[in-house]
């Protein structure tokens, strides 16, 4: 073997190389670009496989789309729950610092509960059965029932209950907004921790339409929204659907009982018993008829009085 | 030149020698990067930009600098080093001075500096003789690099067409996620297998 060989090719290499990278060490200094320093941060926690799972192009593009695009922060399976954890510690510090919210499901409308327009025997996924004339459900703003929102959730926050029906467990749930996401009926809704009472229902279609569909749907009677009722404003109707404004909720228990489809979702039902409930209700439509009674009482002596007196002048 | 060694180059290497499906090199973006539609033509782009570039400036390390101080046992290792480099200061570049089309392909760009398919057209530009029946010029080199790219490219599309399909599927429990995409991109080979019996000379 020829020595010199060796030592052109040893040679050769290295001086490519190293020019090339003196060539690569000016240009990093000519050509820096200042970055979002979360990007960088968040980029330092990913795996660095460049593995494509989260559907971007590698981890620094996925780590500028989390920062900049607002882009799921679950979506890294080979970091699990390690790394989902540490991104949003770093986004949290300044992007959620503010209440902590839960997913909850807006419908109540379970096989027993909802009708089906028709039978379906796709796919069994809500974003298939959607594009069949919108879904198999005779409600046009329900649950479809496939638990797409259970398979976007990475926190093993929800499960699907026995009447096909998501349920989100709160303890667990850190209010990500996947499963929000992924609804393609919009069935998810978003609420805060420490509020105990929701609408489960969905629908903005008319009265009729609804009860024909559902027995438990909304039929937009205002019932609830209205002044006598929720005082606060807390509940508005937006067209045929009354919405919550959970900032100013308080008290909602007149509205819960009042509402004559009981379409309202108390979650602190779920420590009591089912007689507790029915007493509950008893209780309130008691006081409520008491009210009335002593309302009308009144306005019976009322006109009684004004009676009296106008016999009196004559 | 003669015309026509362009077109044979190019049906050769987009479908007949598809750098995925045929020549098996660069599977890791082709299953990586196959899960969207978008993201798979921009790593497409990418992959056409740096071809081009990579065939043209691995020509002229070969031609004006191995040949010449008889270094051609050190192809691989030049090569390497050169598109590396290369790619890594156009990304530099594109990122200063150009932020929109480094923000379209810019991000592809690290996933395939030292990418197999890359190396590998930049030395069958120099070895292949018998497509042509002759050594690659320099604007054949240049043309091989650019339609190896987009047979890249469409093998990629095809593949992320599929997969998003397959999301929806009804796939065995065991077969789910990567078996079911290996399937498929075994099952696309082939067909594309059946391009290999056409005589284009």
């Amino acid at each position: 073997m020829d020595t010199t060989q060796i030592i052109t090719a040893f040679l050769s290499v290295g001086l490519i190389g190293a020019v090339l990278g003196a060539v690569l060490a000016y240009a990093s200094k000519v050509f820096h670009v200042e970055v979002d320093p979360k990007v960088e941060k968040i980029g330092e926690i990913l795996p660095q496989a460049n593995c494509g799972a989260c559907a971007y192009a590698g981890c620094a593009d996925y780590a500028d789309a989390v920062v900049s695009k607002g882009a799921d922060i679950t979506l890294c399976s080979p970091g699990g729950q390690e790394v989902i954890d540490q991104i949003a510690e770093i986004l949290g510090t300044n992007a959620e610092a503010g209440k902590a919210m839960v997913a909850y499901c807006a419908c109540n409308g379970t096989k027993e509960n909802a009708k089906d327009r028709f039978e379906y025997y796709g796919p069994e996924s809500c974003s298939s059965a959607v594009f069949i004339s919108g879904g198999h459900k005779a409600c046009d703003y329900g649950c479809l029932g496939f638990g797409e929102c259970v398979e976007a959730c990475s926190f093993g926050a929800m499960y699907m209950d026995d009447n096909g029906l998501p349920v989100v467990i709160d303890e667990k749930c850190v209010g990500c907004g996947a499963c929000v996401r992924a609804c393609p009926k919009d069935v998810m809704k978003m609420m805060p921790k420490d509020s105990k009472v929701y609408i489960a229902c969905n629908s903005k279609a008319k009265g009729k339409e609804v009860s024909d569909a559902c027995k438990v749907g909304c039929i937009g009677c205002k019932i609830c929204a209205m002044p006598k009722t929720t005082p606060s404003g807390a509940i508005k109707m937006e067209g045929d659907l009354p919405v919550i404004n959970f900032d100013i909720a308080d008290n909602l228990v007149a509205a819960k009982f009042k509402c004559p489809k009981d379409c309202f979702e108390d979650k602190g039902d779920a420590e009591k018993t089912t007689e507790e409930i029915a007493k509950e209700k008893a209780d309130f439509k008691a006081v409520e008829a008491e009210k009335t009674a002593a309302a009308k009482k009144a306005a019976l002596e009322k006109a009684a009085a004004a009676k009296a007196a106008k016999e009196a002048e004559a | 030149m003669d015309f026509s060694h362009l077109i044979v180059i190019a049906v050769s290497s987009i479908f007949i020698n598809n750098f995925v499906l045929g020549r098996f090199l660069g599977i890791c973006p082709f299953i990586g990067v196959s899960k969207k539609l978008d993201s798979a033509l921009g790593m497409g782009m990418a992959v056409i930009f740096v071809m081009t570039l990579a065939s043209t400036v691995t020509f002229l390390i070969q031609t004006y600098v191995l040949v010449p101080f008889e270094l051609e046992y050190l192809r691989t290792i030049a090569f390497i080093l050169v598109i590396a480099s290369l790619v890594q200061f156009i990304e530099m570049f594109m990122k200063k001075n150009m932020p929109s089309l480094y923000q379209s392909l810019g991000v592809f760009l690290p996933l395939i500096t030292t990418n197999c398919a890359v190396l590998g057209v930049a030395i069958l530009n120099i070895d292949d003789i018998a497509l042509i029946g002759q050594h690659f010029n320099f604007i054949e080199s240049v043309w091989n690099g650019f339609t190896a790219g987009i047979g890249f490219t469409i093998a990629l599309l095809l593949m992320a067409g599929i997969r998003e399909r397959l999301e929806l599927a009804d796939v065995p429990e065991s077969l789910k996620g990567t078996p079911i995409t290996f399937i498929s991109a075994s099952l696309i080979a082939v067909a594309f297998l059946g391009f290999s019996g056409m005589s284009i000379m």
